[in-house]
């Protein structure tokens, strides 16, 4: 099988990649919130890549588990996300990441 | 193990109440057909006040599966997070009702942020850490944005809930390198594990950083701190009083739980950036409070260096020293609350204020009241012999007789440099030139208690420093016999 050639270290460094990308898009964008708000959940995805990766080569089940919790709450943080952001906007008529400056910080 | 033990409930008792008495508040919040708003604020101080009883007598043990676990340590932290949220629930009622921002749904997420904070202190195992770790988040994002249509609060919540979200992720991707390179997420399993040569491992030690940044970020500490000064300020004062008091202990807590149970075996390699970390918050809290003219912005600084010394009793990595952090906590606790109580208390002409020299001329126009703020920013201060004294001198002692004198003596030379921005405020009130009269008498009984019980706290801790020391001396003896 193809599949044989692919080992733990490629889901790991795929995981990794994606993560780094994640932080990456929170930090490095100035244009959008809602970039930010993807760049968390590319975070958490590749979050659950690793527990997956683990649980499949530990031979445990706790990592799915784990996994699945993750991606709950993680629906639960997009909903409260999205729900502050709409707040915003209706106050600031602009979702840019340049217009939350009202605190300077 | 079976699907449903009888035990388990018994142990989480005080959990288990508290969800099902929130959830019960809700449904009778959302059904009743007036919003009866200071109702459900009294109901939900009463469910507070239960909830502390129950912990108070609770049973030790672990429950579901060594997921969760009580103990002394627990009891006592418990008990100061859930007499914190009682408190800031009975200093926000009126001023909620007064700015018009008096919601059903504030003391609801108090008590579902407080349950978070339970099932943090009580972790055991790191599904039930994120678990409880996000169920005191969630709520917490959602009450810097109550106020939803002012541009502060909603920005405060935007700004929170973006960097609280990249510290979960920072914290899940930590715990999966953990529980990949170790097998286990149980606290106690992960112990006896990296006990052994098993802790250099880069891959542990690269998720015990990322674990440890994640948790630094909740407690505010340097360098994840940039999220502090603008939601304390951002954020309703009644959300920020609760900010700085509760969740606070509970994330210090957890830090504490954390290092002492899985990973005591890599005490080496979390030392150095504990220490690190403790030396760089008691710096920024000293120097960047200095220049600020906003009360609450000055308080957000305060709590970054506060976090500082909290630290330092932590790095010492003894049993003197964890009892240390955990009087500090308490004591620190006990100053904030009484802090907010006065700032939100500022008020001239019917409008809240919020800068350092609306205080002006306080010592003559409210002479109480500039006088209980002048007990708590010297206790702040660290002057003698007020409570927040012996809170320095407790982690202090445990950094020196555990060799650490860098920091001990980083943290005196800072918290000298700090007495000068507390001390600022208490000549502003005395000697100062008010260009306004004072502020508007409070008819807030509630306010007003709390006041006066923090201030009675901070100046008579020194004739009954016993039942603290001992209650704190046991619940450090459950982390480190």
């Amino acid at each position: 099988m193809m599949l044989s050639n692919i080992g733990m270290t490629h889901f790991l460094c795929l995981s990794a990649v994606l993560f780094t990308l994640g932080v990456f898009g929170i930090f490095l964008n100035r244009r959008n919130v809602i970039i930010i708000l993807m760049s968390i959940e590319l975070m958490l995805l590749a979050v659950q890549i690793n527990f997956v990766t683990f649980s499949a080569r530990l031979h445990d089940l706790t990592g799915q588990v784990f996994a699945m919790f993750v991606l709950t709450v993680a629906a639960a943080e997009a909903a409260i996300g999205l729900a502050i952001l709409v707040c915003f906007f209706r106050n600031k008529d602009s979702i840019a990441v340049e217009d939350i400056s009202t605190l300077k910080g | 193990m079976t699907a449903f033990d009888f035990h388990d409930m018994i142990v989480a008792l005080p959990e288990v109440k508290l969800a099902a008495m929130s959830l019960a508040l809700l449904l009778l919040a959302v059904v009743s057909k007036k919003e009866n708003y200071r109702l459900v604020a009294w109901l939900a101080v009463a469910v507070l006040a239960v909830t502390g009883a129950l912990v108070a007598c609770g049973t030790h043990g672990t429950a579901f599966g060594d997921m969760f676990v009580s103990d002394a340590f627990s009891t006592y932290m418990k008990l100061v997070v859930v007499t914190g949220s009682a408190a800031s629930l009975i200093m926000a009622t009126r001023y909620l009702e007064h700015e018009k921002a008096s919601r059903i749904e504030y003391p609801v997420l108090i008590l579902f942020a407080t349950l978070g904070m339970m099932l943090m202190i009580s972790a055991n195992s790191l599904i039930s850490l994120y678990m409880g770790l996000e169920l005191q988040s969630l709520p917490l994002y959602v009450l810097a944005a109550i106020r939803r249509d002012s541009v502060r609060s909603t920005e405060a919540g935007l700004k929170y809930f973006v960097l609280g979200a990249l510290s979960s992720g920072l914290f899940l991707y930590g715990a999966s390198l953990v529980y990949g390179f170790t097998g286990s997420v149980d606290f106690t399993q992960m112990a006896g594990i990296l006990q052994g040569h098993a802790s250099t491992l880069p891959g542990i030690v690269t998720g015990m950083v990322l674990v440890l940044a994640a948790l630094a970020f909740k407690i505010s500490a340097v360098p994840f701190h940039m999220w502090a000064p603008d939601v304390y300020e951002g954020a309703p004062t009644p959300v920020t009083a609760f900010f700085a008091i509760a969740p606070k202990v509970a994330a210090i807590a957890l830090l504490t739980r954390v290092l002492t149970g899985p990973f005591w075996g890599m005490m080496q390699e979390w030392q150095q950036v504990i220490v690190v970390i403790s030396m760089a918050s008691m710096l920024l809290g000293g120097v960047a409070a200095v220049a600020q003219t906003n009360i609450k912005r000055l308080l957000a600084y305060s709590s970054i260096g506060h976090m500082g010394y909290a630290l330092v009793g932590l790095a010492a990595a003894s049993a003197a020293g964890v009892q240390a952090v955990i009087v500090y906590m308490t004591i620190y606790a006990v100053m904030s609350a009484g802090a907010f109580a006065v700032v939100l208390m500022m008020k001239k002409d019917g409008r809240m204020v919020e800068d350092i020299s609306d205080l002006a001329g306080l010592g003559k126009a409210q002479p109480l009241l500039a006088f209980a703020m002048s007990v708590l920013m010297f206790s702040m201060a660290g002057i003698p012999p007020l409570a927040g004294f012996f809170g320095k001198l407790f982690v202090f002692q445990a950094a020196v007789a555990e060799g650490l004198y860098t920091l001990a003596l980083v943290g005196v030379l800072t918290s000298v440099v700090a007495a000068f921005y507390y001390i600022r405020i208490v000549k502003v009130m005395y000697f100062d030139e008010p260009k306004k009269a004072g502020f508007d008498a409070t008819e807030d009984r509630g306010l007003k208690f709390v006041l006066a019980l923090s201030t009675f706290a901070v100046m008579f801790f020194i004739v009954m420093p016993a039942p603290v020391l001992a209650s704190a001396h046991a619940a450090a003896l459950a982390l480190i016999p």
